[in-house]
């Protein structure tokens, strides 16, 4: 097996790429996310719940996760797709939502749906996790029951060694090198794998390497998700104490102050 | 040993531990796992004695059975209303649940209500399977006259309503609005078009700052900015006998083509006319 001793972007080989999350990016939708992981950025958009349409697909003892992942066709390497699903995109959404599934709670909303749109506008590799990650926010931002968020982040090896989160040059290194991508999603609180999938040739020491490494990285993931939740709301109580509280205050300050000389 | 890891009115978002051990209990919006109490949708934090619960930040309206609610007409049936609640369910609002006057069997009730009108109802049951039936015939209960319907987040409802009205009652007074809250985040407001204006830029402030403390005071330094040297007329009282849905037959039969009176009371009591609404009672026969 050929040796992988330094990253082509010099990363550690447990290290993910700069993460950014944002909640609340679309305006009309009820819950949405922006999450972007090295050069790979994925939008998220919740609605509803809302009456579920075709009839035959509603549920009279749970509401329905519909998830719909979709890479533009701009994004990747520059290669135009064709827009609208392809089998790729079909299978991802499902995975998706059966990723989402076990934390979210719909048993009180029968025949109902939510829907969960992801848009990737630049993808480099570990779409469907970023997807996942921003999908999660975005449920958690439209205030659907859920028991715990879901992060997930992609893990593997190149070569010899075991990384965390590949970028798609090393997806495909080159030069004798044989890379396998294992995207994994988790339930940070309880450790449960609810996304678990795999590209390439590996062993069974490796892969339990490999899995333990991810279940690592998603809790890293999910420390930024929720910091993304609660800022959204830390910033709107910022702005509303710039609104009137902070100008009158200072300016009363300031009355004292001079005031204060006046009396000297 | 128990121990709790947030303060009141702290935000929290799903999966974070509330609190470890026994003596606290999870209310709603939380739930045991093991030792544990956590969050299971992003709030606010509220403890009250043993139990802590949360107060939701965002969701779409789940309708409740005793909410007053505004609803809009989406189908009209043999003798119901399929009403549009503004949530993932439907309603239904029987003649006779709307109305105290006697309707016939087979008569069109378009005549009372057509689709699109809104009215101020509300919810008597919901089901498990989300049923929902309507009633409009209780006090204060009526249809909308002309006006804006806005929507915001029902959860938000409470601070626009504020402790006992005071909220609303602010909004009433400075923009001279008369304004109607529904349970389920939809609000009719009728006015002069610039005070409409500041009412709803007002009501969007609040939905957005809903999780601050101290609102009523930004709110209302905003009102006074905001409607300085501005004089705006106060809407007239609106007049509830009037909107009530009735078909103004005194229930006797009649010759003739059968007429429901609901719309032609629209005006009286003076409401601007905005529409022309045919001509008065005594012209037609």
């Amino acid at each position: 097996m050929s040796k992988y001793t330094k990253r082509f972007d010099g990363r550690k080989m447990d290290e993910l790429r700069p993460i950014e999350a944002k909640v609340g990016v679309i305006a009309e939708a009820d819950g949405s996310a922006y999450f972007k992981i090295g050069k790979t950025s994925a939008y998220a958009a919740v609605y509803g719940p809302r009456e579920l349409h075709p009839k035959f697909m509603q549920n009279p003892k749970c509401g329905l996760l519909r998830c719909n992942y979709n890479m533009m066709p701009f994004s990747g390497m520059g290669n135009r797709v064709r827009p609208g699903p392809n089998r790729r995109a079909k299978e991802i959404s499902l995975v998706t939502a059966s990723a989402l599934k076990p934390v979210v709670d719909l048993s009180n909303y029968p025949n109902a749906v939510v829907d969960v749109y992801i848009e990737l506008p630049q993808t480099d590799a570990g779409s469907r996790c970023a997807g996942i990650c921003a999908a999660s926010l975005a449920l958690a931002d439209a205030g659907i029951t859920m028991k715990d968020m879901v992060a997930a982040a992609a893990v593997g090896m190149v070569g010899d060694q075991v990384v965390v989160d590949l970028d798609y040059h090393e997806e495909q290194p080159g030069d004798g090198l044989e890379a396998v991508d294992i995207p994994i999603a988790v339930i940070p609180s309880t450790g449960e794998i609810t996304l678990l999938q795999m590209d390439g040739i590996i062993s069974k020491e490796d892969l339990m390497k490999a899995v333990a490494a991810g279940k690592k990285a998603c809790l890293v993931v999910n420390e930024i998700q929720k910091k993304a939740l609660q800022k959204k709301y830390a910033d709107l109580t910022k702005e509303a104490t710039q609104i009137v509280g902070k100008p009158t205050a200072k300016a009363s300050k300031k009355k004292t102050e001079v005031e204060g000389e006046a009396n000297e | 040993m128990s121990e709790i890891f947030v303060e009141n009115r702290q935000v929290v978002v799903p999966g974070e531990v509330l609190a470890d051990g026994m003596d606290y209990l999870p209310g709603q919006g939380a739930y045991r796992s093991g030792d544990s109490i956590i969050a299971n949708k992003i709030g606010l934090v509220s403890i009250d004695g043993r139990a802590i619960k949360l107060i939701s930040l965002a969701g779409r309206y789940l309708p409740k059975e005793g909410d007053i609610i505004i609803a809009k007409v989406k189908d009209v049936g043999m003798g119901s209303w399929r009403m549009d609640v503004n949530s993932a369910y439907t309603a239904m609002l029987p003649v006779k649940d709307a109305t105290s006057d006697f309707v016939p069997k087979g008569d069109d009730i378009s005549e009372l209500m057509k689709v699109g009108e809104s009215v101020l109802c509300k919810i008597t049951n919901v089901t498990t399977q989300k049923l929902i039936d309507l009633n409009m015939r209780g006090p204060g209960l009526h249809k909308l006259p002309e006006g804006q319907i806005i929507n915001v987040n029902c959860n938000k409802v409470p601070r626009i309503i504020g402790k006992q009205g005071s909220m609303v009652m602010m909004i009433k007074e400075k923009t001279g609005c008369n304004v109607l809250v529904g349970q389920n985040g939809l609000i009719w407001l009728a006015g002069s078009p610039q005070g409409e204006v500041i009412a709803v830029n007002t009501i969007k402030m609040i939905e957005r700052y809903a999780h601050v403390s101290g609102l009523t005071d930004i709110i209302k330094l905003h009102l006074e900015k905001v409607c300085e040297g501005l004089n705006l007329p106060a809407a007239e009282e609106l007049n509830t006998n009037s909107l009530r849905l009735s078909s103004g037959r005194g229930g006797g039969s009649s010759s003739g083509p059968r007429r429901f009176g609901g719309r032609d009371n629209y005006n009286q009591g003076g409401q601007r006319p905005r529409r022309y609404n045919g001509p008065p009672r005594g012209a037609r026969q």
